[in-house]
C-alpha cells in the first residue's frame, strides 16, 4: 500500500472540506498512514464468496401515506442557523460573479 | 436519614412511591453532589437546575392527586450530550454546536419525560462520541472518580463518571464501538449496548449510523433494566427501529438464575495485550459462572481478530458522510464568513475551527476509504469482514447462549498517556466492536479491581439480537454473587472525592 504523503492529505483535507493548518498536514499525514497500515489487513479477506454486509438489519423502504403531520414552524427550523433572511438560510455567495 | 445519592434507582424510585422521600429532596440532593463534586470530575457539560427542579415537582403533585407512578418515576439521570433536548444546550461535546438549542427533543428523552425521570443535565463525551477515553470533548476531560488522573473510559466518559461519582443513579450512553461497556468497565458501574435497533435513534446526533446504539447506564444490573425498559421500543421515527416486544429484562433480572446456561469463553479475547489483573478477574468470574451453575465452554471466533481494523474503516466512512452536514449554513458555528469568502470556503474554515483532531482524522480516513480506487480495498473489504464476524456469531450462538470476555484489555489508563498514539487508543475497544459490527447485545459489569493497580475491571456478557435478557439474567446472577463474596458493592471501595 503506498504512504500518506503530506500532499495526499492537502487533497483529503480539501475533499473533506477542512481548511488545515500547515502543522496539522504533517501530523495526520504520520498518523493517517500508520492507521492505514494497520488496517490494510481487511484485504485479506477480499474473497468473492464472501457477500458484504452493510447494516446489521435487513432494511427495507417503507412508504408511509402523504398526509400533513405536525412539524417544526419555520421560526424553529431557523432558530440555529448562523445567519437568516427573510424565513431562508442565508448563506455566503456559492457562485462566483463571473 | 439516608443520603439519597448513596440509593440506586430502584431504592429511589421505591422511596419516592412510598413518600419517605420527595422527589424534590432527592433532585435538590444531586444537583448539590454534583455542586460539590464536579469540578473535579468534570461529568456534566450543562446542568439543567431549574428543568430538573420542575421535572421533580411535576412527580411529587403527581404522587399527591394520588396518580400512578412508573417504575422509576422521580429518580435523576444524566443524558449524554448527544440527544437533541429542545431549549437545552446540545453540543455533542464539539465547539461546532457551542451554544445550539435544539427545537426538538430525541425520541429518547420523551419517553424519559413520558417515565417521569428528572433529567439532570447534559454528560460529558469525546467529540461526537470518537474516542475511548473522554478526552477528545472540546470541553475538557472528564476524570475516573476512582483516581481523578485516570480517563474515565470513552466516548460516554461523563455518564459513567456521573454513575461513579453518585452525582445521578442513572445515565444515558451511546455504543458505537463500545462507548457504554469500556466507561462501564473503566468506572466500576454497569453498562449495556442494546441490539441494534432496539432503542430508537431519532434526534440523537448520528455518528455511524449502522453501529449507534443508545442504551441504559447504572450502579446496578436491576438499574440497568428499568431504565432499558423505559427507553426501549419501536419509534416510527427512525427506520432503523425494531418493531417487536421489548425482551422482559427487568423479569430477567429479577430471575438471576443462571443453572444449566451454557456460556461460552471467547478463545480470541485473550493473549498479548491483556493486562494480567484483567485476565485473573475474569478467569475468576468464568470460575464463578461455573459454581451458580452454568456450562461453562471455550468458543473460537477467528473473524474476531479483524473486527478493529474493520470498524476503524467502516465507522469513519459513515462518519465522513454523517458530519458533513455541519457546514456552517443550517446551525451551530460560522466562521470567516466575512462578505469575501465563499459558501465553500466559509464552510472549510468553520469545520477547520469547530471539530478536534480526531474527528477531522477520522472524516479524512473515511473519505479515503470511501474514495475511487480504494474503496474495494478498505470499505468494500471491511463489509466482507462484517460477515464474516456476523457468521462467527452465529455459529458460537448454536453453540452457547451467551458469550463472555473482559470488556477492555486494560484498566483505566493516566489521562494523556495514549493521547498522540491513535492505534493505542483504539485497541481500549478490542472486545466491544464486534458486537456493535454484528448489531447484537451485550453487556459491562463489574468483576473486581485489578491486584496491580485497585482500578475496577468489567465483565462483558454478549446475547444473540433480541435477547438482551439473557444478559440481565447471567449480570444479575454475577453481581450478586460477587456483592455477597465482597460483602458490598465494588464502587464502595473507590475512594471519596
Amino acid at each position: 500500500m503506498p504512504g500518506i504523503t503530506r500532499e495526499e492529505v492537502a487533497h483529503l483535507a480539501r475533499l473533506s472540506r477542512l481548511e488545515l493548518k500547515d502543522e496539522e498536514l504533517d501530523h495526520f499525514a504520520g498518523q493517517l498512514d500508520v492507521i492505514i497500515g494497520a488496517v490494510a489487513r481487511v484485504s485479506d479477506v477480499a474473497d468473492e464468496d464472501v457477500p458484504p454486509t452493510s447494516h446489521p438489519l435487513p432494511l427495507t423502504n417503507v412508504m408511509r401515506a402523504d398526509e400533513v403531520r405536525p412539524s417544526l414552524t419555520p421560526e424553529q427550523a431557523l432558530s440555529g442557523a448562523p445567519a437568516q433572511e427573510q424565513q431562508r438560510f442565508k448563506v455566503p455567495q456559492i457562485l462566483g460573479e463571473d | 436519614m439516608t443520603d439519597p445519592t448513596r440509593l440506586t434507582a430502584a431504592q429511589t424510585a421505591a422511596a419516592i412511591a412510598s413518600g419517605t422521600l420527595t422527589a424534590v429532596e432527592v433532585a435538590e440532593a444531586h444537583l448539590a453532589r454534583i455542586e460539590a463534586v464536579d469540578e473535579k470530575v468534570n461529568a456534566f457539560l450543562h446542568v439543567d437546575r431549574e428543568g430538573a427542579l420542575a421535572r421533580a415537582r411535576a412527580v411529587d403533585e403527581k404522587r399527591e392527586r394520588g396518580e400512578k407512578l412508573g417504575p422509576l418515576a422521580g429518580v435523576p439521570l444524566a443524558l449524554k450530550d448527544i440527544f437533541t433536548t429542545e431549549g437545552v444546550p446540545t453540543t455533542v461535546g464539539s465547539r461546532i454546536l457551542e451554544g445550539w438549542l435544539p427545537p426538538y427533543d430525541a425520541t429518547l428523552v420523551q419517553r424519559l419525560r413520558d417515565a417521569d425521570i428528572v433529567v439532570l443535565g447534559k454528560a460529558n463525551m469525546d467529540e461526537f462520541a470518537m474516542g475511548s477515553s473522554t478526552e477528545n470533548s472540546a470541553y475538557g476531560p472528564t476524570g475516573n472518580p476512582w483516581d481523578l488522573t485516570r480517563i474515565p473510559g470513552g466516548s460516554g466518559g461523563g455518564s459513567a463518571a456521573a454513575l461513579a461519582a453518585y452525582e445521578a443513579p442513572l445515565a444515558i450512553g451511546t455504543d458505537t464501538g463500545g462507548s457504554i461497556r469500556q466507561p462501564a468497565a473503566m468506572t466500576g458501574t454497569v453498562g449495556v449496548k442494546p441490539t441494534y435497533g432496539a432503542v430508537s435513534r431519532y434526534g440523537m446526533v448520528a455518528f455511524s449510523s449502522s453501529l449507534d446504539q443508545g442504551g441504559p447506564c447504572a450502579r446496578t444490573v436491576l438499574d440497568a433494566a428499568l431504565l432499558h425498559e423505559a427507553i426501549a421500543g419501536h419509534d416510527p421515527l427512525d427506520s432503523t427501529s425494531i418493531d417487536r416486544p421489548v425482551p422482559p429484562v427487568v423479569e430477567a433480572a429479577r430471575s438471576a438464575d443462571v443453572k444449566g446456561l451454557r456460556v461460552g469463553v471467547v478463545k480470541e479475547f485473550a493473549g498479548e495485550g491483556y493486562q494480567a489483573g484483567v485476565m485473573q478477574r475474569f478467569t475468576e468470574s468464568v470460575e464463578l459462572l461455573r459454581e451458580l451453575g452454568a456450562e461453562v465452554t471455550e468458543i473460537s471466533c477467528p473473524s474476531f481478530d479483524k473486527a478493529l481494523a474493520a470498524y476503524y474503516l467502516i465507522a469513519p466512512s459513515e462518519c465522513s458522510s454523517n458530519l458533513a452536514r455541519f457546514d456552517a449554513m443550517r446551525y451551530g458555528l460560522r466562521v470567516g464568513d466575512d462578505g469575501t469568502r465563499s459558501a465553500e470556503e466559509v464552510t472549510a474554515l468553520t469545520r477547520e475551527a469547530g471539530f478536534g483532531a480526531e474527528v477531522k482524522r477520522r472524516i479524512m480516513l473515511g473519505t479515503y476509504a470511501l474514495s475511487s480506487g480504494y474503496y474495494d480495498a478498505y470499505y468494500g473489504s471491511a463489509q466482507k469482514v462484517r460477515t464474516l464476524i456476523t457468521r462467527d456469531f452465529e455459529k458460537a450462538f448454536e453453540q452457547v447462549d451467551v458469550l463472555v470476555s473482559p470488556t477492555s484489555p486494560t484498566t483505566a489508563f493516566p489521562i494523556g498517556e495514549r493521547a498522540d498514539d491513535p492505534m493505542a487508543m483504539y485497541l481500549a475497544d478490542l472486545c466491544t466492536i464486534p458486537t456493535n459490527l454484528a448489531g447484537n447485545a451485550a453487556m459491562s459489569l463489574p468483576c473486581g479491581l485489578a491486584p496491580e493497580d485497585g482500578l475496577p475491571v468489567g465483565l462483558q456478557i454478549i446475547a444473540p439480537a433480541m435477547a438482551d435478557d439473557r444478559l440481565y439474567r447471567v449480570g444479575a446472577a454475577v453481581e450478586a454473587a460477587l456483592t455477597a463474596r465482597w460483602g458490598h458493592p465494588l464502587l464502595e471501595e473507590a475512594p471519596a472525592l
